[in-house]
């Protein structure tokens, strides 16, 4: 218990080992960041390499704070971090429906590559390349696929559901490896003795393959719902979604130059996303511990 | 009907730098509730043909009839139990849980699973430890659970694949005495492979002496030692009589490259 | 050899050179069937809306603009390569520290998790706001972060990696602790940095890509793909998508072969 009391006070003492340096440099940086390369007499020229400590492009982290619980765009406005939070919401429950698409999408591949060997090695190399496509190449796509969908009527198909789809694109990676190696995790011994008890294929795969995989599902799955978070942000942004909490980062960054603590809310709105989107599905993890033991060696 | 007949069986791997002759002209008759051993230097084909006759592999050639049937229909008809070196439990299983998997799979209803589970777990003197998980037992501990597990269904056969190479010797030999027992109590044939002389000696009625390239067997000995397999045997004359036996029938086949596999 | 034997054993080659046949066609038969549906969809049935262009309008596009879609894709990569140079020595750096010293790993730990699961791209609009709205180290940075985590989490994992046996191996031969670090971490470590910098490789590209949607100068493939997606000329946006995944995919190859040279002959 002790031991994780130590761990927690370690953590905490990083994060502010991070705040402390961001004041420090910021103290001490040269106001116009450092510039290697430049050309004397020409703005512009050369590399900045560390940034400017100005108070427009570094506010201090207790005006970040501060400024949170100020009205969010003046007059009686509720404070910045309301539509934060109800973005940030909005959002996770957009990359919450994405990553139930994907680990379907995931799942099912994998069980289909682990059944038949012919089916990895003609699918695997493209999931492999499907995810050096960038996923905005699909945002149109999909947008323009939903809103027809939408037209016709039978089904509504809400710009959400777009985004979530998009997001998925990303989710089902991790869960098709994912699923694929843990399938085939099981040791020789425990597959030799399901064929002595005569299991077909659905027994074992029930009894020893999906138990056995729980190890390698739970860090892919926790892998998928970030990459849902990623995807949800970036594809409200490319299709132009309101509402959730990519379209605020770009709306309040535009203001930064007259507001500069202002895009600190979103940007800690979306860091927040994806520690509660990985922290639930660790959850998850807890319900599973007892598939988690490893055998003692003999 | 016998449990086990072997006629002229051979088993041929096919690998990369060519054919190896795992085993070869294997005539061998295991009748029920006998404990035969199989016993030989490595790679002599004693776990092959143990795996030949629970249908883990097939043979190249020859037949190989489990009580009057071909080996596949035998485990297909859940005819033998088995337990391999490593004990091989499901890690997220109990104890009961790992014993019950054979019933679970072949549809026996939980009341009878619950009764069967608490019936082994006595016979192999786990009774206090049935929820615990494997990776709370000792060594010893989780090979019992799974010789428990391969007796489930009263199998009239029992494969033992080295089932205690991996303990220490104290442990081997509380295990060696239980399994004489349950082996008594059961009246199942058993077929154990092992490659130790003191232990093929005083658990079987028959050795089976082994030799590699080609693996084959080289001669065939009857201990003759009774039902009464207690430790006092383990000093008695005739018990080190068969031990100096079995040893010169090994030695008799060309053992020098042993530890060449 | 017997007969029968030779004949299993020539049975047994057959089916080995089948199955690595199998290999390197499966892969290209899905292609192939890929390709077909999507050419059937578009240019036979016209059933596809506008913003799936034609495969054979995209190959058009590349051809008349590559120069263009070329001189984007320097931009692209450039931010990516430098992310993942600047990310790697950061991670190789901040690992060897971790497992050094106890307590860098417990300030450390927390930290990789949580950026490990954070979106990234979200603090592009803030770090264009520091370095300057014209610069690219805003992107760079975005895509040096991203490469981080992997590599960070594959280098400390391979620096203790080493096995008890070893250790104690090269104590009880009284070699100093450069030697150790030569003939038994570095080796030990060097596979899990390849595998590390593999990962980290296509991440660096999407993260660079993508960073692009977010702000910063006008130029780069994200940039392109979607200013052309926007404007309705789909098949140059689809153009440019191929440029990316180029990129990608060639990063990925590099890194790929890398690994294979470095583990070869050694089991993992």
């Amino acid at each position: 218990m002790s031991r994780s009391r130590a761990a927690i006070a370690w953590g905490a003492l990083g994060v502010l080992a991070v705040l402390v340096a961001w004041e420090l440099y910021k103290f001490l940086g040269p106001a116009d960041g450092l510039i290697v390369g430049a050309v004397a007499g020409e703005t512009g020229s050369g590399v900045m390499i560390l940034p400017r400590t100005n108070d427009r492009a570094m506010p201090h982290i207790w005006d970040m704070v501060a400024r949170l619980f100020q009205s969010a765009s003046g007059g009686d406005t509720p404070p910045l971090i309301v539509p934060v939070v109800t973005a940030a919401l909005t959002t996770l429950g957009i990359a919450a429906v994405g990553w139930l698409i994907g680990v379907a999408v995931g799942a099912l591949l994998g069980l289909v590559m682990q059944r038949w060997r012919l089916a990895e090695w003609g699918l695997l190399p493209w999931i492999v390349v499907s995810q050096t496509v960038p996923l905005i190449a699909f945002a149109p796509l999909i947008a323009s696929i939903g809103s027809q969908v939408d037209r016709a009527g039978t089904v509504p198909w809400p710009q959400w559901l777009s985004v979530a789809v998009i997001a998925s694109y990303l989710a089902f990676f991790p869960v098709a490896v994912g699923v694929l190696r843990g399938l085939e995790s099981p040791d020789r011994i425990h597959l030799d003795l399901m064929r002595t008890y005569a299991a077909g294929y659905w027994p074992t795969l029930f009894r020893l393959r999906l138990p056995a995989a729980v190890p390698h599902l739970l860090p892919a799955l926790r892998l998928a719902a970030a990459n849902a978070v990623v995807g949800a942000v970036v594809a409200e942004v490319s299709i132009g979604m309101r509402g959730g909490i990519g379209r605020m980062l770009i709306q309040l960054a535009g203001q930064g130059s007259s507001d500069p603590a202002a895009p600190w809310g979103p940007t800690f709105g979306s860091i927040a996303l994806g520690l509660v989107a990985a922290g639930s599905v660790a959850l998850v993890g807890l319900g599973l511990r007892n598939y988690r033991r490893g055998e003692a060696a003999v | 009907m016998s449990a086990v007949i072997a006629k002229g069986v051979g088993k041929t791997f096919g690998t990369k730098s060519g054919d190896v002759v795992a085993l070869t002209d294997v005539e061998l008759t295991v009748e029920p509730g006998e404990f035969v051993s199989l016993i030989g230097p490595s790679g002599c084909g004693k776990s092959t043909l143990l795996r030949l006759i629970a249908d883990l592999d097939s043979a190249t050639t020859g037949e190989l009839e489990v009580f009057g049937k071909a080996a596949r229909q035998a485990r297909i008809d859940q005819d033998y139990g088995i337990a391999f070196q490593q004990a091989g439990l499901l890690p997220w299983r109990t104890v009961a849980g790992n014993i019950a998997l054979p019933l679970e799979l072949h549809g026996v209803s939980k009341k009878a699973r619950a009764d069967r589970v608490a019936e082994l777990a006595a016979l192999v003197g786990l009774d206090d430890f049935v929820d615990r998980y494997p990776d709370q037992l000792s060594g010893g501990m989780q090979q019992r659970v799974a010789i428990a597990r391969a007796l489930a269904e009263q199998p009239r056969l029992l494969l033992m694949d080295e089932p205690f190479g991996a303990l220490d010797e104290m442990t081997r030999e509380y295990l060696q005495g239980e399994l004489a027992r349950i082996a008594a109590e059961t009246g199942a044939a058993v077929v154990f492979v092992t490659h130790s002389i003191p232990e093929a000696v005083f658990l079987s009625d028959r050795v089976v002496v082994m030799s590699p390239r080609p693996g084959r067997i080289t001669d065939i000995l009857t201990t003759g030692l009774g039902d009464a397999r207690t430790e006092a045997l383990r000093e008695s004359p005739e018990y080190f009589e068969r031990v100096t036996a079995v040893r010169e029938a090994l030695h008799g086949a060309p053992v020098e490259r042993a530890n060449e596999r | 050899m017997t007969a029968v034997a030779a004949d299993r054993a020539a049975s047994a080659d057959r089916a080995e050179s089948r199955s690595r046949a199998a290999r390197v066609v499966a892969p290209i038969v899905v292609g192939a069937i890929i390709l077909a549906l999507w050419f059937l969809v578009v240019d036979v049935l016209h059933a596809a809306p506008r913003a799936l262009p034609s495969p054979v309008a995209i190959v058009g596009q590349l051809a008349e603009h590559y120069d263009i879609i070329l001189e984007d894709m320097g931009i692209t990569a450039t931010n990516a390569l430098v992310g993942l140079a600047v990310g790697a020595v950061v991670a190789i750096v901040l690992a060897a520290l971790a497992a050094t010293f106890r307590p860098m790993d417990g300030m450390l730990a927390p930290l990789v998790a949580a950026i490990a699961v954070v979106p990234i791209v979200a603090i592009t609009p803030i770090l264009n706001t520091m370095f300057g709205a014209s610069s690219q180290f805003g992107r760079q940075y975005v895509a040096a972060i991203a490469a981080f985590v992997p590599v960070f989490v594959n280098v400390l994992r391979g620096l203790r990696q080493t096995r008890p046996v070893h250790r104690d191996l090269l104590r009880a031969s009284g070699a100093s602790g450069l030697q150790t670090f030569r003939v038994l971490t570095l080796p030990t470590a060097l596979p899990y940095l390849l595998t590390g910098l593999r990962i980290a490789s296509s991440i660096a590209v999407i993260a660079a890509l993508v960073a692009e949607y977010f702000g910063g100068p006008a130029d780069g493939i994200g940039t392109a793909i979607a200013s052309y997606a926007k404007s309705g000329h789909a098949a140059l946006a689809f153009a440019y998508v191929a440029g990316g995944i180029a990129i990608g995919l060639v990063l990925f190859l590099v890194m790929s072969l890398l690994e294979r040279l470095v583990t070869r002959g050694r089991p993992v």
